[in-house]
């Protein structure tokens, strides 16, 4: 592990309205490695897209990067002018979004878009970008590439034009790729295809990539560590099987066992956490999830909680704060009636 | 009486006519062109159970569902309701007693519920509507006590459906189809909008309701762990045939058709953390020119020449010449 490919520190995004200012994202800090994927989950409005948008510069008024620092390959990103920031993305970001006709021209030929993108980043004549666009084609997966080059998006299916849209994004070969939520749109079967695809080119190229989607199964399949987000911060992140499976936030608890899936019997009743996620606009004092919080007591609502290494996790809630003696108190009073409905 | 199913689907058809306008078909020489969006499906469902339709995006479970309301007339076969055929002109009065006892509940809680109205009003509608109680006072107490029932409070009927949460919303859509006393709820991809631990939410109170009040429900989904978690049976949709039916926990322990086989692999499960998967081939064919033979055959790893033109009935809960012939392992559940 040299050093990491973006990293991530403290960042905080706010919008300006005319009620206040609504903070987004309140001091999110992580590192993405070299051909690592890195989950982000949440619900709506935990901040999980705006992260995303952040981290590549495409935040627009009223909404602004308030403070930290985005460091991609140890250059920092987050001041550079809007003409740099420009080259950056799509020469060393690429990004995937989730419905891929609105990322796709439809008035052009999906080879016309590739070769302009290609051409950008590189010196390659027109035949040479020609030939680059279909090898980047068949790597994804496009049957007949030298045929399909010359088809509009509208003659591909939904999973087909994903693929087209992640050949988009390879053309760079960029150091990250942001994909928000790349498989939300799609089929199970086709999703299927589209995470083994991503997965592959991940490993293959040495590229971080950065997951974000609300849909556990997927993280849980193609994520090399998780991060769960909650009202604009991170909750808890660490390794994913460690994560899925013995989760330490109460969020990242109810949120697990909330989660339908394919092992567990069909007789127990789901987690149910009560309430829902606040606005931002009312976003409590202290731990953002405190009200909702079957742990929580009078500091929860006072102090905010600090990540806190634990183990292989780093977890945002006072319970796991070695420094506090009545901490322990707490857990043990209440883990029972959570515990039991985390899938073993 | 006791015997025969509550629901009983026979043979259901459903043809679209997509073609090109008369004056381009004229022009451009172009034939007429029909979707089959439901090609002859039967099903029972008994009284208390829950019935879910599994498929992907074209599969048709919406179309029937629509048809199962009576909100889409079928284009063949029919659909039977405690006793009473849903086409036939000659049960038409029973037909409209046996509406009240059946509501449906929508995948949008945003577009199902009239912005304009309170929520009293829109949860009062289906009693209005069928002349259940009589009074002001009557209606407002039933409307508080089916608010409660949902897990809202009776003075959130003053309120306006921007003002509640989408779970909220969806838990107004469940009490409206509970006003009328309804006995066979269809529901369309009932929490498909919701965030995850809002579903749980609901699916749990959908589980109470009927533990309650001895619900039916035809559940839609494109889910498999939360049809899974929901239904007793199952019928798996592909092309607008149910290609296999089978009891929950059979389907998941031991699927006999191919497609059943390969959406299983390919659903990502938060159980599975670091599992190895298999590659699924193909996408769902154009419905408006589906193959022949059984509609599964280009995709499938077993398809055969009588695959390709003799299309499978459905048999021992499987429309699969393969699993029929023996030609392919049938698991057996454990």
């Amino acid at each position: 592990m040299s050093e990491p490919v973006l990293s991530v520190r403290d960042l905080r995004v706010e919008f300006v309205t005319r009620r206040g200012i609504l903070k987004a994202i309140d001091g999110v800090s992580f590192d993405i490695a070299k051909g690592e994927v890195l989950g982000v989950v949440g619900e709506s409005g935990a901040g999980k897209s705006v992260t995303g948008s952040a981290v590549i510069g495409l935040i627009d008024p009223p909404g602004r990067i308030a403070g930290g620092e985005v460091r991609l390959g140890g250059q920092r990103i987050d001041n550079l002018s809007p003409e740099a920031m420009r080259r950056v993305r799509g020469k060393r970001i690429g990004m995937i979004f989730q419905d891929p006709l609105t990322s796709l021209n439809p008035l052009y030929r999906v080879g016309e878009q590739l070769v302009e993108t290609i051409q950008t980043h590189t010196n390659l004549s027109n035949a040479g970008a020609r030939k680059r666009a279909i090898e980047l084609l068949a790597e994804v997966g496009i049957p007949a590439p030298e045929r399909r080059i010359d088809g509009y998006p509208h003659e591909f299916s939904g999973g087909m034009r994903q693929r087209v849209v992640i050949a988009l994004a390879l053309c760079a070969e960029p150091e990250l790729i942001i994909a928000d939520e790349p498989t939300t749109a799609l089929d199970v079967s086709v999703q299927a295809q589209i995470i083994s695809l991503l997965k592959r080119l991940g490993r293959e190229h040495g590229t971080a990539i950065m997951l974000v989607t609300h849909d556990m199964g997927v993280i849980a399949e193609t994520a090399d560590r998780v991060a769960v987000m909650y009202s604009g911060r991170i909750a808890e992140i660490g390794p994913v099987r460690q994560v899925v499976q013995t989760p330490l936030h109460p969020y990242a608890k109810g949120l697990m066992g909330a989660i339908p899936t394919l092992v567990q019997s069909s007789d127990d009743r789901l987690v149910q956490i009560p309430g829902s996620m606040p606005r931002l606009s009312a976003i409590p004092p202290g731990c953002p999830f405190h009200p909702r919080c079957p742990h929580a007591w009078d500091r929860c609502s006072r102090d905010r909680p600090d990540p806190i290494q634990h183990a292989e996790h780093r977890v945002a809630c006072h319970l796991y704060d070695a420094n506090d003696p009545t901490a322990k108190a707490h857990m043990i009073h209440t883990h029972a009636p959570l515990e039991e409905g985390v899938a073993s | 009486m006791s015997n025969a199913p509550f629901v009983e689907v026979k043979d259901l058809r459903r043809v679209f006519d997509v073609s090109k306008p008369w004056l381009n078909r004229v022009l451009e020489g172009g034939e007429k062109q029909y979707l089959k969006a439901v090609d002859g499906i039967s099903f029972d469902i008994a009284r208390g159970e829950t019935f879910a339709l599994v498929g992907e995006s074209g599969s048709g479970k919406s179309t029937v569902a629509r048809m199962v309301v009576g909100l889409l007339p079928p284009s063949g076969g029919g659909v039977t309701i405690d006793g009473v055929s849903m086409a036939d002109a000659a049960q038409a009065a029973a037909r409209q007693r046996l509406r009240r006892r059946i509501q449906m509940i929508f995948q949008d809680p945003y577009a199902s519920l009239n912005p304009r109205w309170r929520v009293d009003r829109i949860v009062a509608e289906p009693i209005r509507a069928f002349d259940l109680i009589k009074g002001e006072r009557e209606i407002a107490n039933r409307v508080g006590e089916l608010l409660s029932l949902v897990g809202l409070h009776p003075d959130d009927g003053k309120k306006f459906p921007h003002e509640f949460s989408g779970g909220q919303r969806q838990r107004i859509a469940i009490a409206r189809a509970l006003a009328s006393n309804a006995e066979f709820i269809v529901c369309d991809e009932p929490t498909s909008a919701l965030d995850v631990s809002v579903q749980a939410q609901i699916l749990n109170l959908m589980r109470d309701l009927q533990d309650r009040l001895g619900l039916t429900y035809l559940f839609i989904s494109h889910n498999l762990a939360v049809v899974r978690h929901m239904a007793s049976r199952i019928g798996v949709m592909y092309l607008g045939r149910i290609v296999e039916v089978s009891g929950g926990r059979e389907l998941f322990q031991a699927p006999k058709h191919p497609y059943t086989r390969m959406l299983l692999d390919a659903v990502p499960d938060i159980g599975m953390t670091g599992r190895q998967r298999v590659p699924v081939n193909g996408e769902i064919p154009n419905p408006i020119n589906p193959p022949s033979g059984c509609p599964f055959n280009p995709r499938c790893p077993f398809a055969n020449d009588r695959c390709r033109t003799e299309r499978p009935p459905l048999d021992e809960g499987v429309a699969c010449h393969a699993v029929h012939e023996r030609r392919i392992d049938v698991p057996v559940a454990a």
